[in-house]
């Protein structure tokens, strides 16, 4: 792979982008190289590790060397543990992750859909309006809101409930941006027009072709917003109380504060963290091309 | 984002709602001015739920303080409006003040060495001396998808003496780096929002710099330019929308830091509950129960995040202005 890759390289030096003036010369390509994989290891050091320590008992956890295997091999001991402790609740700290993060995404890609493809194509009044107002929800810190919202939420009754860190999940300012962009771009005013002629209304025109025509900006905002869910921790801190409705993150911090009465929930917490990265590591590489996708609309436009 | 090209959909005239209504077909308007609002409305109402009435909520509460009467409060209570005597008593909070201060220092270092960082990857990995780009790139960028309350916990492990592995191999070599002590460990929790947002800030980079057009290339190197002289005279200039957003983006982070450094708080006792405004303004919450002060501290935070995001915008076009 390697040798195709730089026979390519020399033979059209327009194919890869710009840098060096004709292809790369040996020495530059090894340097660079060199510096993307230094900082490959640095990327790789804090995984690579959990993933080792998973593998070791608890002794091995403070006793071997970190970066190497242990006495003993009990990666699937560990595993079984984290999964039946406590009568299986990480399962269901998995599973309500899950909830929030997919069936929010979803709903808040469809929501920024709708938003985004009214404003690029239809003309209203408020219309400006609207679109500055979201945007000026970007730029308010999520962490400020999250205080007030409990407390207007513990009134109407939904703090400590699923709707908590649902509903306000459903909200993606950037997504809406995204969508309004790509929709302006990507979603031509005749094809809608014809559409119409033939009868079509609005709702049909939107959920058939401008659903489809905005795809791949639909796909970047569905994975950010899972990503950003998933990885949330403060609102499910100020929203949760019952630990049955907590997700993976803030389980893990419950762990991790039982730590200093017992030792064994180092292993816990350490096995808990690995189980918790591998579905979204593998979400982000397999998914790659669509991050790339969407974004270069929004840097486009913007 | 032109909104003078832009034709009124159904309706024969572009332009106004107003001159469309005094178009014939007038019936058929009005509910056809119903619809983007149909397809706006449920994001609207929920942004409203979830944004603007928290907002406006935090306000109102940041303005007014619950008398009680009795022990308890038994014997009644009442709301009065305090005007800024809450901004005064969290103003009046050394370590609400110090927090500030703490994520401001943090801010002036972490986000550009983060985003210097980024954007040497994204020219290295643009550039033609790459190897392997595709796969380098998912691998920065894979950080992105651990959670900051994963990486603060794995970091931790590797921070905390006995348990990591890099102070032994620092060991080896003599070094006894302390990386919990009271000065260092805020350049620790900078290393760990760091690594999580390198590979984010350097994707919307080269997002940017592909939309370079290949012909700059091409005439820069007829004029002899070599790689850096065509990062710095062409790509720097040219993705300068993409580092403006960046920057605005880590301004903001920077102000809520929270989950990092609470985490880390377990491995080391130089992390007090309010380390930055965010832990300080849960505290008033939900330890002092004192949530008038929590909500002017919230509104404190996102206060200096627009001063700061739209700061850092004025300059940076007053910059273009003078040129």
């Amino acid at each position: 792979m390697t040798t195709t890759d730089v026979k390519k390289g020399d033979a059209a030096p327009a194919r890869r982008r710009p840098g060096g003036a004709t292809g790369a010369s040996t020495r530059s390509r090894i340097l660079v190289t060199a510096i993307l994989a230094v900082a490959a290891v640095y990327f790789l050091v804090p995984v690579y590790w959990v993933f080792v320590a998973a593998t070791k008992t608890t002794s091995d956890l403070f006793d071997s060397f970190g970066f190497g295997l242990g006495e003993e091999f009990v990666l699937f001991t560990n595993i079984s543990e984290v999964l039946t402790y406590n009568g299986g609740i990480f399962w269901r700290w998995t599973l309500n992750s899950l909830l929030y993060s997919v069936l929010g995404a979803l709903l808040a890609t469809l929501l920024a859909a709708a938003a985004g493809y009214a404003l690029a194509k239809y003309d209203f009044r408020g219309r400006e309006l609207v679109f500055g107002l979201v945007l000026g929800g970007v730029l308010v810190p999520a962490a400020a809101t999250a205080l007030p919202l409990y407390l207007l939420f513990s009134q109407i009754g939904l703090a400590n409930t699923y709707w908590a860190v649902l509903l306000p999940s459903l909200i993606s300012p950037f997504g809406l941006y995204l969508c309004r962009i790509y929709a302006d771009a990507s979603v031509p005013d005749s094809v809608i027009e014809s559409a119409r002629l033939e009868g079509a209304g609005e709702g049909r025109v939107f959920f058939t072709l401008g659903l489809r025509m905005m795809a791949p900006a639909l796909v970047t905002v569905f994975l950010f917003q899972m990503v950003g869910i998933w990885n949330n921790y403060f609102l499910p801190l100020v929203m949760l109380a019952d630990e049955g409705l907590y997700p993976i993150t803030l389980g893990l911090v419950t762990w991790q504060s039982y730590q200093g009465r017992d030792i064994e929930m180092y292993m816990r917490v350490v096995t808990g963290s690995m189980l918790s990265v591998i579905p979204l590591i593998i979400a982000i590489v397999v998914l790659q091309r669509y991050w790339r996708g969407g974004m270069t609309a929004g840097a486009v436009k913007g | 984002m032109t909104t003078a090209t832009r034709t009124a959909p159904g309706a024969d005239s572009p332009g106004r709602p107003r001159t469309a209504a005094a178009a014939p077909p007038r019936r058929r308007f009005r509910t056809r001015a119903l619809i983007p609002w149909g397809f706006v409305g449920p994001f609207l109402a929920l942004f409203t739920l979830c944004f603007f009435l928290p907002i406006l909520y935090a306000l109102y509460q940041s303005f007014i303080q619950i008398r009680r009467y009795g022990l308890f409060g038994e014997e009644g209570r009442e709301t009065v409006f305090t005007g800024f005597d809450n901004y005064a008593r969290a103003l009046g909070q050394e370590a609400f003040v110090d927090s500030v201060g703490r994520v401001l220092l943090f801010g002036v270092v972490q986000v550009p060495v983060m985003l210097g960082l980024a954007l040497v990857l994204a020219l290295l990995l643009e550039s033609a001396s790459a190897t392997w780009p595709g796969f380098f790139r998912a691998l920065y960028f894979m950080p992105y998808g651990v959670p900051g309350v994963v990486a603060s916990l794995l970091w931790g492990f590797l921070y905390v003496p006995g348990l990591s592995p890099i102070l032994d191999v620092a060991g080896l070599v003599g070094l006894e780096p302390d990386l919990l002590g009271p000065n260092s460990v805020l350049w620790s929790i900078a290393n760990i929002i760091t690594w999580l947002f390198i590979g984010y800030n350097m994707l919307i980079l080269i997002a940017q710099l592909k939309t370079i057009p290949s012909e700059l290339y091409e005439s820069a190197r007829i004029d002899g330019a070599g790689p850096l002289q065509t990062a710095w005279h062409i790509q720097l200039p040219l993705i300068r929308p993409a580092l403006v957003l960046t920057t605005v983006f880590s301004i903001i982070g920077t102000l809520q830091l929270f989950a990092e450094p609470q985490i880390l708080a377990a491995f080391t006792v130089n992390i007090d509950s309010a380390y930055t405004p965010n832990m300080a303004a849960y505290r008033s919450a939900f330890t002092d129960n004192d949530y008038n002060v929590a909500a002017a501290q919230s509104v404190l935070v996102a206060l200096t995040a627009f001063v700061l995001s739209f700061g850092f915008l004025w300059l940076v076009n007053r910059k273009d202005r003078q040129r």
